[in-house]
Formats: structure tokens, sequence, C-alpha cells
């Protein structure tokens, strides 16, 4: 485990005290931010999201599977998070542990309730074959912040995702010969095509130290915050998911602010976000 | 480092005939021929062939002088990080106070930083770590920022030279541990300048007239870089 | 596999155009993570991985330390998203089979009673794959290792040859792959010729393995060249700052 010497957290402290970030930064200021898709070639949809130093990659699978009993007229969607040990001295290999569990859960909720993803544009035939929507993100360098990172390599790979109709073109002719709504869905879509996406929520993490708030927390900023907030908002300035975490807590009044600034610079981001993908 | 021109060299690189030469640092010996083992600069002084690492962990060597920080309080003992494949031993016996059995945590605790020296490397690479010197002790105030190893010697420059520098326009103590970790104090101004310049001499390290650059850098108030 | 496509055409050309002995392009870059004390990111035809390397450290727990030497822990992992069907993520039998052959040969290269007790952990992420992905896995290992200043007797390199409607062919593609007579990846010591990995599934006369072997020996070192430039390119450049 790399332990940071007290020394750098009291220093760090310190310096929030006055105002300052130990990179220069304000304390509503992100790190530079640089988003590339279309990546790999395997993947429906693929996208790499740079955040400061932190890096990491989105894939985007979608298969033919079978609805949920309750939603039988819905596409699904899941998300996994692997915290790779390459990301980081301190990541071992092995099943996901509470932390990359707490991420994908997180990140899957910014989409999912959002409902960016207009899962019943996603049937094929009513409780018996759905599209399967798989959002797999690999952390690859940690320097803090994978909340956002990963929530913003999601949606690049999302904007930039096919539904696979030649890929799968054998398994689709062989519904199509069961079900004819398939057949009618092949006749409108004959063949790859972006998915339907409506506008996407922006995840904005901040954490407190010293009683001082700041967004985008890098590695040491992380090491030592007592709390941390992420706050996922849409192009309207409304709250879509939110998630407190560690053991510290927050006063109503800090909790309106990271809203605020939250707001502030989903608007950028998500601004970022279209240029990338060519909205 | 000095003028003269610079190699890269990468592992398993033919360095010179094993007759006539002598192999130095970072090389190896195969059917009476030299070889390079790592990735590095060749250095060639008085028939020895020497390969500086451009990169790598922090190899102990007795009598360094490093910043250790502490991982564990134990009984009677110390578990140190020490930035090497692995943690340092430091004895009660090897401290300035007068440590009862059990109080070790009294005195240094997880996450205290300390200037060291290396007592002890024995054969199974176990580090032993002293603080019994006068000038080591456990450290307060300031800040701890890491360069790579191998990047010390040009951190310090000849002769001292670069820390030198440093030290004269910053107007902050500094002390290098050859294991890469570097201690700061100051005020915040100065301390920020330092780490700006440190991590110029990481970027740059292998260039020509460095230290005129950072010379030139550290006359500029940072603000204005 | 059975199936009707033709692999290889009346002049030696294969389905992407190659020649019998003919590479994929390969493109390596060193250093490119910040954490990972070594790194280089590959691609190999369709193939692309990423290392990273952390070490040596202490190897833990503590029971699997050697007092004599250092372990290497190389995992070979595939993302869920690196294929046509969406993988499971976790290992499964074949990357941990992949993730043991791999470390054996790396640990014939490393000067491993440098470092007693340690570990070495190399880490090896196919993003995107396209057959001979272990090839390409070990060979990017190869770069990371070089990259974290671990001492090397030699950058290990691999490279596979196969056979396809009769022929011998090097560095089988996708299709090759799957619809292919017989596939040999390889991974070898280029300053001695060494074999430090070697698997082989299909049909071969000793004939054609010899010529397979030949070939695959031959393109490791076309690979070693450009594992080698571009490890130098990427320290070359701190030389030349202005």
């Amino acid at each position: 485990m790399t332990i940071t010497p007290s020394i750098k957290r009291d220093y760090l402290s310190k310096l929030a005290g006055q105002g300052k970030r130990a990179d220069g930064r304000t304390f509503n200021e992100f790190r530079k931010i640089e988003i590339e898709t279309g990546l790999f070639s395997k993947a429906e949809g693929s996208a790499r999201v740079k955040i400061g130093k932190t890096q990491v990659v989105a894939g985007i699978k979608i298969l033919i599977g079978t609805p949920y009993p309750d939603t039988p007229n819905s596409g699904v969607m899941t998300t996994a998070v692997e915290l790779i040990p390459m990301a980081s001295p301190d990541f071992e290999a092995g099943p996901p542990r509470e932390k990359a569990i707490e991420l994908a859960r997180v990140v899957d909720r910014g989409i999912r309730e959002s409902k960016i993803i207009e899962v019943d544009k996603l049937c094929l035939e009513p409780g018996e074959a759905i599209w399967m929507i798989f959002i797999d993100i690999h952390i690859l360098d940690f320097d803090g912040n994978l909340f956002d990172a990963s929530s913003l390599a999601a949606l690049a790979a999302l904007h930039n995702a096919v539904i696979p109709i030649e890929r799968l073109r054998p398994d689709l002719e062989k519904l199509q010969d069961k079900f004819p709504s398939v057949k009618k869905y092949l006749e409108e879509h004959p063949t790859d095509y972006t998915i339907p996406l409506k506008e996407p929520p922006i995840s904005c993490t901040s954490v407190k130290y010293n009683n001082v708030i700041m967004i985008d927390p890098s590695l040491d900023e992380e090491d030592i915050a007592e709390s941390r907030l992420t706050v996922a908002t849409d192009k309207n300035g409304d709250i879509r998911a939110m998630q407190k975490g560690l053991n510290g807590s927050f006063t109503v009044e800090e909790i309106k602010n990271i809203i605020k600034a939250s707001i502030d610079n989903g608007i950028k981001i998500r601004e970022n976000l279209y240029k990338s993908v060519g909205k | 480092m000095s003028q003269e021109k610079r190699e890269i060299v990468i592992p398993s690189q033919l360095l010179g005939d094993a007759k006539g030469n002598k192999a130095g640092r970072g090389t190896f010996i195969e059917n009476g021929k030299i070889y390079s083992e790592m990735l590095g600069i060749l250095s060639k002084r008085s028939n020895y062939i020497n390969v500086i690492p451009l990169k790598g962990r922090y190899d102990a060597i007795e009598g360094d002088f490093v910043i250790g920080i502490i991982q564990e309080a134990m009984a009677s003992s110390w578990l140190v990080d020490i930035n090497a494949p692995y943690p340092a031993l430091l004895h009660v016996n090897e401290v300035p106070w007068d440590v009862e059995f059990g109080e070790t945590e009294k005195y240094l605790n997880h996450g205290d930083s300390v200037m060291a020296k290396i007592l002890q490397v024995d054969v199974e690479k176990k580090l032993q770590i002293t603080l019994k010197d006068r000038n080591l002790y456990k450290i307060t105030g300031g800040y701890i920022t890491y360069i790579e190893p191998s990047k010390v010697p040009r951190l310090i420059g000849k002769k001292g030279s670069m820390i030198s520098l440093l030290k004269k326009h910053t107007r902050c103590r500094i002390f290098v541990g050859q294991n890469g970790r570097i201690w700061i104090d100051g005020d915040e101004d100065g301390i920020a300048r330092v780490i700006y310049a440190i991590r110029k001499i990481e970027n740059e390290s292998l260039a020509f007239g460095l230290t005129n650059r950072i010379e030139e850098l550290l006359k500029k108030n940072i603000k204005d870089v | 596999m059975e199936s009707d496509i033709k692999l290889i055409d009346d002049n030696g050309k294969r389905l992407d155009g190659r020649s019998h002995d003919e590479l994929r392009k390969i493109k390596i870059e060193a250093g490119v993570l910040h954490r990972a004390e070594g790194s280089c990111y590959l691609e190999w035809g369709g193939n692309k991985v990423l290392v990273a390397v952390y070490g040596p450290r202490e190897a833990l727990p503590r029971h699997t330390q050697n007092p004599l030497r250092a372990i290497v822990n190389a995992r070979y992992n595939m993302a869920a998203f690196s294929v046509d069907d969406r993988k499971r993520p976790g290992p499964d039998r074949r990357s941990r089979e992949i993730s043991k052959v791999i470390s054996e040969a790396l640990e014939k290269v490393i000067l491993l009673e440098k470092f007693p007790r340690a570990a070495i952990d190399v880490n090896i992420e196919v993003l995107n794959a396209e057959a001979g992905t272990r090839c390409a896995g070990l060979t990017a290992a190869g770069v990371a290792l070089a990259d974290a200043g671990i001492p090397l007797k030699d950058i290990p390199v691999a490279c596979a040859a196969g056979k396809i409607d009769g022929h011998v062919v090097l560095d089988l593609g996708k299709e090759e792959d799957n619809f292919g007579d017989a596939d040999l990846p390889i991974a070898i010591s280029p300053r001695t010729n060494e074999i430090l990995l070697l698997q082989m599934d299909g049909h071969l006369t000793v004939e054609e393995f010899d010529k397979a072997l030949g070939m695959a020996i031959n393109g490791c070192h076309n690979a070693s060249e450009i594992q080698k430039k571009a490890i130098v390119d990427k320290y070359q450049s701190a030389l030349e700052v202005e």
C-alpha cells in the first residue's frame, strides 16, 4: 500500500486554508480533459478519457438477449468497472471489491436514471428478444477522480456506439423467421445505426478537506479528502444523480455550492463531449 | 554529467569485449563479451564499461542518506518504506530516543517521515536503517516530493551545483535522499517554485545546458512562467 | 474448422494481401502510463495491447516469496469489449494458462537473483483482439520491462507461424487462426535465439514444423527491431530537449 506522508497531508491542508491547490488550479477548476472515440474495432463503441493524468477506457458491446420478466419491452443495460492492477500499485487483481462496485453502480445510475438510452427502442420482440448493452470501463492510470473519468468515458463510448446489425445478421435472420416484429425491425433498420440517445448527464465530483471544497480531486487531494460528493446534472441544470462517499460530512450550504459548481462545469464538459463525438 | 556525448543503451546491447575491458555497473559478461543489462547511458572510464540506469527502483547501498516513511510501528522496531523493493527495518537501538518496549508509537507512527541512513544491506537484500547520526531526525513541516532515483545525481548537480542554485534562489531548505524522496521547507511560494524546478529537471534530465535554464527559470517569478 | 474460404490464392496472396512470410503492421510506444513503473502500448495488425510493469516490489502474500530470487507474475487479461462476443470479465482458464507460459518465458530473461523475496508484476491487457494476442502481449511486456529499468539479459519477443490451406505462413491473421490447419506461437531471446515459449496446435509434418519455426524466429527478429527502436526513441527525445 502506498503511504501518503503526513507532512504532505499537512502541507496540502495548509494550502487549502489559503485558497490554493498544489497544482495551481482554483477550487472550481477541472484539469485538462481529453476525449477520444472509436479506438477499438471489436467493440460496438469505444472511448478513452483523460482527466489530467487519470486515464480510462470504455468499450460497448451490444448483443441480443432476453428481457427481464418485469420489463418485457425494454432493452437491458449493464455497467461494469475494472480497477485493473495496471492503474495503480495499490490495485489488486481479483473480483471487484467495494470501491469498483460502488464506482460501477454510480456510473450506471447516472446513465440509467437520466434515460439517455431509450431502452424501449431496443426491443426486437416483446418478451422474447431485446438488445443488451454492456458498458465495460477499464481504469488504466489512476491519478484521482475515477467517477467523472469513468462516467465521461461511458458517455463518449455510447455516443460512438452502433447497433451491430451486420455482425449479427445471421442471428437476426433466424429470429425474423420466428417473430414478425423482428422482420419489421430489420426493414426499418437495414444496417448498422447509432444507438438513439437523449441528452447526457455530466458527472462532477468534489471533495472536502480542512473545511474547503474542491472539484475534480487529484490523487493527492483524494488521499486526504474527508468526504466526497458526485453530482450528475443535465443540460437544463437539473440534478439526475448524486452520491456521497467517505466518512466525513457536508453542511447543507456546502452541498448547494457543490451543486452550483457541478452545473457550471457540467456545461463546459458537455460542450467538450459534443465536440469530441462530432455532435 | 560532463559534456561527453551521451549514448542510450538498452538491455542485451553489445558494449565491448571482455578482453581489455572491465565489466562495470549495469553490465554482464557472456561468452567473452560485455552486454548492457539495463536501459541507461553508456559510460566508459579507464577501461571500465558502465551503464548508468535511466530508470528503476532505488538500489540501497550502505551509507546512503534516504527519506523514509513509517509503515508500521512494531514492539521494538519500525517498518519503513524507503522506496526500495523492500521495506527497511529501524530498530529501537538505532534511534536517538530511549524507547520502552511496546512504546514505539509514541515516537514514530504510520505516515511520519524520517531522514535516515542505510545501516546494512544483507545477502537477502534485507535492509536496516538508522537515525543515529547528527543530521538524521524525524521530519516535521515542509513538503515531500519525489524524483526517479536515477535522476538524483542530476538534481544535486556536479559538486552540488544544481541543488545550491535551487536553495539560493528560493531560500528553501532542501534535502535530497538517494532514494528519490526530496524534502523541502520554506514559505509556500518558495516551495512551489522548488517543486516546479524539480519537475523541469526530471523531464529534461538528459539535456545539455539544464543548469543554465533552471537558473533562468528561478530568476523569474513563478507567476510569470 | 471447415470452411469454403480460400485463405491463400494461387499467387500466394493471403486474404489481407500479405505474402506468406509477411508480418502484419506493428506499432510500439514505450512509457505511456504515469503510475506504472514501466509501460508499453502495442498495435499488431488489429490487436491493441497495453502492458504495465510494477516492481521489483515486495512479493505478497509473504508465503509466495522466494528467498533467493524474484518471482514474476504476468497477468494476461482480455477486456470484455476486445472480442466479437463480449467476454465476461475475470480470468478464464485460457487467460490463466497464457499468463503462466508468459511468466515462465519472462523469468528466463530477467536477472531475478538481484531481487530476492521480490515480485515483478506484469499486467497485459488486450483492448482489441485479432489473433496472436499472446505474442503481442509478450512482445509489449518485453518493452515495458526495459522501460521499468528492470535488469534483463535480453528483451524477449514473440511471434507466431502457422499453416493455412497446406501452406506454411507467418503471423496468422483472424480468419487464418480460425480456419487454418496449425498455429505455432513462440517467444525467443533474440540475442541467442533461445526459445522461451512454444505452443502448437493443429497438424504439422516435421518438415512443416521446421519451416514454421524458422519463419517464426525470423518474424521475432523483425519485431525485435521495432521493440528496440521504440525504447530508444522514447529516451532519445529526452536527450534532445532544447
